[in-house]
C-alpha cells in the first residue's frame, strides 16, 4: 500500500521507537500533523515556542539514552528552533529535528515562510538533509537516527518540503544503514591501552578527569570501577557530573572556572592525567599556556579525534568509545602483574587532603537572608539526592552543580557548552515525560526563567508536576558578578527591574506559587512542594542579592590562580 | 606552513558548502579551493591549499574527516606529490609586444589560445610559483585579465587517494 510522505515520516518515528515528539504546527508541516493525528503510538507534546520543543526533546534525550525528537514548521519555526539545536550540538546530545519546508517548486523564490534551513543549521548540527523525493524519506530518517546516536552524538535535522510530505510511495523501513563516509571508531587500539596502563601504574600524582562522554556512553559504572581499582582521585566537568558518584571519597568535586580548589590544584599539579570523554574546554583548563607550565603526561580517551589535542597537546591518545576503552583498561589492569601502589601515591593524597582543607565551597550562613547555596543544600537533603535537576544558566546553575551531589548519571541536565538561558524549564518537561513519577526540579534564576516562561502553559496541559526552584536575586547575577570583579562595580543593565509577581504568574498558569523569604522557611517549603506529587510548584526564593560564586578562576587565568571566597 | 589537502566527497549539493563553511566557521585559511567530479560520478574531488601551524593543520584534517559527506582526506604535503594550476591571461598585444609575448609564452611552455588584433589570451599550467613568475616576467601594464583555477594536486607514484 502506498503511503504519503507524511505518513511515512510518522511510521519511521514509530519504527525508531520514538515515544514523544515535541513540536509546534504550521503550514509546511500540516500533512505531517495530519498523519500524527490518526495514530496514537507517537505522542505529540505541544509546546508554546519552538525553542522549547527542542530543549524538551533534548532534556528527554539527556535523561534517558534515547534520541529526542522535535518537529517544527518552516521559516520562523526553524529559526526559533536554532537556539535549541545549537544547545544540543555543543553538548553532543542525540536528537532528530524534523522541519517542514516550502514546496520544492517554491524553494529559492523567497516563498512564504521560506528560509534556507539546511544552510542556517549547518554549523550547529552533526548533519542535515533536505529530502527531495518521497522515496528518500524513510532512508533519510533511518540515517538521521543512526547519525544522531552513533559516534559522537549530536542533533541531525531532516528538512521535508510540503509537497514531498504529500506525495505517495510504498513504505519500507530499512533494517540497516551504511554510510561509506561515516565509520565511527568502535574498537580502540589495545596497544595504546597497554601503554596507558603502564603510565597509570607509574604515576605518583595521578588524576582522573572525566566529562560528558562518560554520561553519553553510559559508562559511569566502569569509570567508578576503574577509579576504585586504581585508588586515584577523580574530578568531573560540569557535563560529567553524576558520571562518578559525588559522595565517594575519591571524588574531589567539579573542576574548572567554578570548580573546587582541590580539583583544580590536582589538575594543575598531577604528573599523569587520564582524561575520559572530556574536551579540555576553556572553562576547564583556563589559560592553556599556564596549564602547560607544569609537566605531565596526558592520556586522552575520546571518540572524536578532533577533540584530542585540540586545545591541549596530548601524549597518549585513545580514540574509542568510553565504555569500550574503560572495559579494556579494566581488563588490562586486572591482568597486569603490577598492581596499583597505594603507598606510592600516599603523599599525593596527603597533598589533596590539605587542599581539601581549604574548604573552598564554604559560604557564610545567615538567619536573616536566604543564601542561594543553602537552598540547593536543602534541595539535596529533601530529595535525598535522588531528583533529576535541570538548570538554566547563571550563578544558580553553578550553585546547583556545586552543592547538589549527583551520585548517578543523567540526573544533572544543563546547558554547558552554549550556556543557554531558557533551557531549564523546557528541558525539565522532557525529563518529566521520560520519568513519570520521578522528582524533577528546575533550578533557575529570575532572568533565565523569563526566557521560556510560556512553557508553564505546556506543563499545565500535560500535567507535568515540576518543581521550579527559582533563586531570585533580582540580578542577572552571573553578569553582575563579572561586572563587580572586572568592570569596577558598574552594573550595566544587569538589574532585573519590573519583575512580575511570580506567585501570581504561576497561579495564572494554573499552578501553585510560593514565595519564600526567610531561611527558616526554605526546608518546609521544599518539603511541602515535593509532597505535592500531582502539581507543579513554582518556588520564588528571595535570595541574597549580591552573593558570588566561588571559587572562581577568571577567564585567561591559570587553574592555580583561583579566587576563593576567603580572599575577598 | 602551507599545506595542500585532497578530499574525496560525496557528489552532493551540500558537500562543498560544508567544507568551505568549516573553514570560515573555524577561522582556517583557504588560499585556494578547486572542485570537480571524478571518474566515479558519485564522488567529487576537492583540493584545498591552506596554511597554519602543525596544530591547526591537524585540526583541519580531523575536522574535514568528521564531515559526514567527506569520504577520504589526504594531506598531500605530507609526502611526495605534484601540483598543477591552470591560468588564463589576457594581455594587450599590439606592435612589437606581439612578438615578445609569443616568445615569453613559449619559454614558459604556454600557448596562445585566442588572438585578436589587440589581444592575446595565453594558457599556462604549472605550479603556482611558475604562474607567478610568468606574471612577473611580462610587462604588468599589459595584463588585461587573469583567471587562475587554484592548485590541483595528486600524490606521486603509489600515493593514491581512491575508494
Ligand atoms: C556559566 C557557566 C560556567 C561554567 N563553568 C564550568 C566549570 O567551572 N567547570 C566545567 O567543567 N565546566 C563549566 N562550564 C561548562 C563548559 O562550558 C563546558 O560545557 C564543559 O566544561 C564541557 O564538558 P566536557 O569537557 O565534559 O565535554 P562535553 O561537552 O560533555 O563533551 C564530551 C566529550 O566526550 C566525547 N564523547 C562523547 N561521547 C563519547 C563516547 N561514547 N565515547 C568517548 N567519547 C565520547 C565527545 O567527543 C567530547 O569530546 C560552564 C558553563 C557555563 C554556562
Ligand atoms: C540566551 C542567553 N543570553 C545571555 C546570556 C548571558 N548570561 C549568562 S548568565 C546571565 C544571567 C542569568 O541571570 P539569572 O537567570 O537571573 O541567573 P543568576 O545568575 O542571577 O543566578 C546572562 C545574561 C546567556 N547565557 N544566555
Ligand atoms: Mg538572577
Amino acid at each position: 500500500m502506498e503511503l504519503t510522505g507524511a505518513e511515512i515520516t510518522i511510521r519511521c518515528l514509530q519504527e525508531e521507537g520514538a515515544e514523544y515528539v515535541f513540536g509546534y504546527p504550521g503550514g509546511a508541516v500540516l500533512h505531517i500533523y495530519d498523519a500524527l493525528f490518526t495514530q496514537d503510538q507517537v505522542k505529540h507534546i505541544l509546546v508554546r515556542h519552538e525553542q522549547a520543543a527542542v530543549h524538551a526533546a533534548d532534556g528527554y534525550a539527556r535523561s534517558t539514552d534515547k534520541v529526542g525528537v522535535a518537529l517544527v514548521t518552516s521559516g520562523p519555526g526553524v529559526t526559533n528552533a536554532v537556539t535549541g539545536i545549537a544547545t544540543a550540538y555543543m553538548d553532543s546530545i542525540p536528537m532528530v529535528i524534523i522541519s517542514g519546508q516550502v514546496p520544492t517548486h517554491a524553494i529559492g523564490e523567497d516563498a512564504f515562510q521560506e528560509v534556507d534551513t539546511v544552510g542556517i543549521t549547518r554549523p550547529c548540527v552533526k548533519h542535515n538533509f533536505l529530502v527531495k523525493d518521497v522515496k528518500d524519506i524513510a532512508g533519510t530518517i533511518k540515517k538521521a537516527f543512526y547519525l544522531a546516536k552513533s559516534g559522537r552524538p549530536g542533533p541531525v535535522l531532516v528538512d521535508i518540503p510540503k509537497d514531498i510530505s504529500s506525495h505517495k510511495t510504498e513504505f519500507s523501513y530499512p533494517s540497516s544503514v551504511n554510510i561509506r563516509s561515516y565509520n565511527p571508531v568502535q574498537q580502540s587500539d589495545l596497544g595504546q591501552v597497554k601503554l596507558a596502563v603502564q603510565l597509570l601504574l607509574a604515576a605518583k600524582r595521578p588524576m582522573i578527569y572525566a566529562g560528558g562522554g562518560v554520561i553519553l556512553a553510559d559508562a559511569s559504572k566502569q569509570l567508578t570501577e576503574l577509579v576504585h581499582l586504581l585508588g586515584f582521585p577523580c574530578t568531573n566537568t560540569l557535563m560529567g557530573l553524576g558520571g562518578y558518584p559525588a559522595t565517594d571519597k575519591q571524588f574531589v568535586g567539579m573542576l574548572g572556572m567554578h570548580g573546587t580548589y582541590e580539583a583544580n590544584m590536582g589538575m594543575q599539579y598531577c604528573d599523569v592525567l587520564l582524561a575520559i570523554g572530556a574536551r579540555f574546554d576553556d572553562r576547564v583548563v583556563g589559560n592553556v599556556e599556564h596549564f602547560n607550565q607544569e609537566k605531565r603526561k596526558i592520556i586522552h580517551v575520546d571518540i572524536d579525534p578532533s577533540s584530542i589535542s585540540k586545545r591541549v597537546k596530548v601524549d597518549l591518545p585513545i580514540v574509542g568509545d568510553v565504555a569500550n576503552v574503560l572495559d579494556d583498561l579494566l581488563a588490562e589492569l586486572r591482568g597486569s602483574k603490577e598492581k596499583p601502589d597505594q603507598q606510592a601515591i600516599a603523599p599525593w593524597w596527603a597533598q589533596i587532603k590539605e587542599w581539601r582543607g581549604k574548604n573552598s565551597l564554604v559560604y557564610k550562613h545567615s538567619d536573616e537572608i536566604i543564601k542561594p547555596q543553602f537552598v540547593i543544600e536543602k534541595l539535596y537533603e529533601v530529595t535525598q539526592g535522588e531528583a533529576f535537576i535541570t538548570s538554566d544558566v547563571g550563578q544558580h546553575q553553578m550553585w546547583a552543580a556545586q552543592y547538589y551531589k549527583f551520585d548517578k548519571p543523567r540526573r544533572w541536565i544543563n546547558s554547558g557548552g552554549l550556556g543557554t538561558m531558557g533551557f531549564g524549564l523546557p528541558a525539565a518537561m522532557g525529563v518529566q515525560l521520560a520519568h513519570p513519577g520521578a522528582h524533577v526540579a528546575c533550578v533557575t534564576g529570575e532572568g533565565s526563567i523569563q526566557m521560556c516562561i510560556q512553557e508553564l502553559s505546556t506543563c499545565k496541559q500535560f500535567q507535568l508536576p515540576l518543581k521550579i526552584i527559582m533563586l531570585n536575586n533580582r540580578y542577572l547575577g552571573m553578569v553582575r558578578q563579572w561586572q563587580q570583579f572586572f568592570h569596577g562595580n558598574r552594573y550595566a543593565e544587569s538589574y532585573m527591574d519590573a519583575l512580575p509577581d511570580f506567585v501570581k504568574l504561576a497561579e495564572a498558569y494554573g499552578h501553585i506559587g510560593i514565595r519564600i523569604e526567610k531561611p527558616s522557611d526554605v526546608e518546609p517549603a521544599l518539603k511541602e512542594a515535593f509532597e505535592r506529587k500531582q502539581q507543579l510548584v513554582f518556588m520564588d526564593f528571595i535570595t541574597d542579592q549580591t552573593e558570588n560564586v566561588f571559587p572562581m578562576v577568571q577567564g585567561g587565568k591559570g587553574l592555580s590562580e583561583v579566587i576563593l571566597a576567603e580572599d575577598l | 606552513m602551507r599545506h595542500i589537502m585532497s578530499l574525496l566527497t560525496e557528489n552532493e549539493a551540500g558537500a562543498l558548502s560544508r567544507v568551505s563553511g568549516l573553514f570560515s566557521a573555524r577561522g582556517y585559511n583557504i588560499e585556494s579551493l578547486t572542485v570537480a567530479p571524478t571518474e566515479d560520478p558519485t564522488l567529487s574531488r576537492i583540493t584545498i591549499v591552506t596554511s597554519g601551524s602543525d596544530a591547526v593543520i591537524e585540526q583541519i584534517f580531523k575536522q574535514l574527516n568528521k564531515l559526514i559527506e567527506v569520504v577520504a582526506v589526504m594531506d598531500l604535503s605530507e609526502g611526495e606529490h605534484l601540483e598543477r594550476e591552470l591560468m588564463l591571461v589576457k594581455v594587450r598585444a599590439i606592435g612589437s609586444v606581439r612578438e615578445e609575448m609569443k616568445r615569453m609564452t613559449d619559454i614558459f611552455r604556454g600557448c596562445i589560445i585566442d588572438v585578436t588584433d589587440k589581444t592575446y589570451t595565453i594558457e599556462l599550467t604549472g605550479t603556482g610559483q611558475k604562474l607567478e613568475s610568468f606574471l612577473q616576467a611580462i610587462d604588468r601594464s599589459l595584463i588585461l585579465e587573469t583567471v587562475r583555477t587554484g592548485a590541483s594536486g595528486i600524490g606521486r607514484g603509489d600515493r593514491i587517494l581512491k575508494l
